[in-house]
């Protein structure tokens, strides 16, 4: 029973990271409708940018966290001025390949810059440092950070996007970039806008992720599909069903541990060459393609 | 002779090479009520697209308070006083009502003026007071009409254009739209309106134009065009 619970509370605390990660890329495709295949690379740069301050300043890792925002919040505005806005001009199939080109663009930019090799974090007041907290429960003290800071970050974009007088303005850009155009609200800043904070809360879940994972120039790959799966489950442009869905995946991820403990307790014979961790995402997209199969449009509906 | 508020010269608008207006000349002086009457896909909607600056002009003019606003982006017409209540009302469904409101007055920075605007739009509409609360989608769709006029009302427009405000509703909910479009007139509102509603229009409007596939083919009062036989021909079928 145990490892059940630490398997949910593992769950749990990736889940918010992830749910963090997919925040961007449904905020993106909510304001705009377009899908960003360089989602995951943006991550990367998150993780380099916390990487390299925290190891060339001797930072801790955790206060880089709002140069890592700006960085994104930067690069995303850049990117939308300077490449997407065009994209936009040409049909759906041009907006694909663009952000598909962006990916592997950004992708062989950072080879070439840090090479293929994994880094990693070996200091920092919490790597390495780790909570026991009984019932065999052992709760690493950076990812439990990671997740609270997540939590915090999404909670902020959130009620930005609810409370303020831009952020309402996005929300309704996202909900009718037309009827949001004829309240005069200008509809170019607000796409800027939305690849700023979408890029800059990928950025900060990057270098909140680096705590504990190892960054290499192909890392952005498995998170861009974990986000596809993440906001395809919640629902495209929703931002709660975000929160939700990262959950969800989070779960799903972390409780075939659970299965691996089962093998050990029942020995069940074929059950033990076929460790079940070693297909955690596969889960991810089994759950991924049940949901579009039952409920094309997201657990959460469309937009909000 | 009162001003001109909005002037159209030799409009020209075409989808795809397809001409839908072809050579529209029209004006509004500043407090009267002007309505635009036409049958289905004759370009009204068009026309007060084009004046909104999200569809563009292949040619013509089209001037506002003396200014030539043709090209200009949409939030910069918004900005001088143009306010449009589209066709098919465009509310944002999932935000309460009175979050709708409030979207109207996104360019008004004074927080008085767009709470007095929000009383002003809960005493002309105040069934919306009652489910201010509630998602715009779930209102009926006379009641969406409301928020669609009243959320064009929050920003004080010098001038409102209206497209189709009736369009599908029920004949008491129409009297009802309408008969709170005469009210906004007789407090002094610019008016531009479109509608299918012919004789209501025209009892509303002070002056109309006649616009058949891309061109007007005639204008005049109310009473003129009643009498006139490219009118009569087009709507009353005589
Ligand atoms: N986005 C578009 N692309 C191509 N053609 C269009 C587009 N919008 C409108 N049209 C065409 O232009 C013509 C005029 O359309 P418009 O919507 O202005 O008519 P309307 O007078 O408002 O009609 P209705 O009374 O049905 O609202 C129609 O023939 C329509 O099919
Ligand atoms: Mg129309």
């Amino acid at each position: 029973m145990d490892i059940l619970i630490s398997s949910i509370v593992a769950g749990l605390l990736i889940g918010m990271a992830l749910a963090l990660v997919a925040l961007g890329l449904t905020i993106i495709f909510g304001v705009m409708d377009i899908v960003n295949f360089a989602h995951g690379e943006f991550l990367m740069i998150g993780m380099y940018t916390g990487l390299f301050t925290a190891q060339s300043t001797g930072m801790d890792p955790l206060l880089t966290l709002p140069l890592a925002a700006l960085v994104g919040f930067l690069l995303g505005v850049l990117c939308y001025a300077g490449f997407v806005r065009f994209l936009l001009r040409g049909p759906m199939v041009a907006q694909l390949l663009g952000t598909f080109g962006l990916m592997l663009l950004l992708r062989n930019i950072a080879l070439l810059i840090f090479g293929s090799e994994d880094r990693a974090l070996h200091h920092g007041i919490l790597v390495g440092k780790s909570f026991d907290v009984g019932m065999e429960i052992i709760l690493p003290a950076t990812k439990l950070a990671a997740a609270g800071l997540s939590i915090l970050a999404f909670g902020a974009v959130w009620l930005f996007m609810k409370k303020t007088r831009i952020g309402k303005a996005l929300t309704a850009t996202a909900l009718n970039r037309q009827a949001a155009s004829y309240m005069g609200i200008p509809a170019e800043r607000m796409n800027a806008l939305a690849w700023g904070i979408g890029v800059s809360s990928v950025t900060i879940a990057g270098a909140l992720l680096v705590n504990f994972w190892s960054v290499n120039p192909y890392v952005g790959l498995l998170f861009t599909m974990i986000a596809f799966a993440i906001v395809a489950l919640g629902g495209f442009g929703s931002v709660p069903g975000a929160l939700f869905a990262g959950l969800v995946v989070g779960l799903i991820t972390e409780i075939p541990g659970f299965w691996d403990f089962l093998t050990l307790a029942f020995s069940a014979e074929w059950m033990e060459n076929v460790p079940m961790t070693s297909f955690k995402y596969m889960w991810v997209y089994v759950a991924y393609f049940v949901i579009m199969v039952v409920r094309p449009r997201g657990l959460f509906g469309w937009k909000y | 002779m009162d001003k001109m508020l909005l002037e159209i010269e030799n409009l020209v608008v075409k989808y795809g090479g397809l001409p839908v207006l072809q050579g529209v000349c029209l004006a509004v002086k500043t407090g009267e009520t002007v309505c635009v009457l036409g049958s289905n896909g004759a370009g009204k909607s068009t026309l007060l697209r084009a004046v909104m600056g999200s569809q563009r002009a292949t040619a013509g003019k089209i001037i506002f308070e003396e200014e030539e606003i043709q090209g200009s982006r949409t939030e910069y017409i918004v900005r001088k006083g143009i306010v449009y209540v589209p066709e098919g009302k465009m509310l944002f469904g999932p935000l309460p009502v009175e979050e709708n409101l409030l979207l109207g007055a996104y360019i008004l920075r004074d927080e008085k003026a767009v709470a007095r605007n929000l009383e002003f739009v809960y005493g002309l509409f105040p069934r919306l007071l009652e489910r201010r609360n509630q998602p715009a989608s779930t209102l009926s769709g006379g009641e969406q009409q409301m928020v669609a006029i009243g959320r064009g009302l929050m920003s004080n427009p010098r001038l409102l254009m209206l497209d189709e405000p009736s369009l599908g509703l029920a004949p008491l909910l129409v009297d009802e739209v309408l008969s709170t479009v005469h009210s906004l007139k007789r407090q002094g509102m610019t008016i531009l309106l479109v509608e299918q509603s012919v004789r209501e229009a025209l009892d509303l409007a002070d002056r109309g134009y006649v616009l058949q596939t891309g061109r007007i083919t005639g204008q005049g009062t109310g009473s003129e065009l009643l009498q006139s036989d490219i009118f009569r021909s087009a709507f009353l079928g005589i």
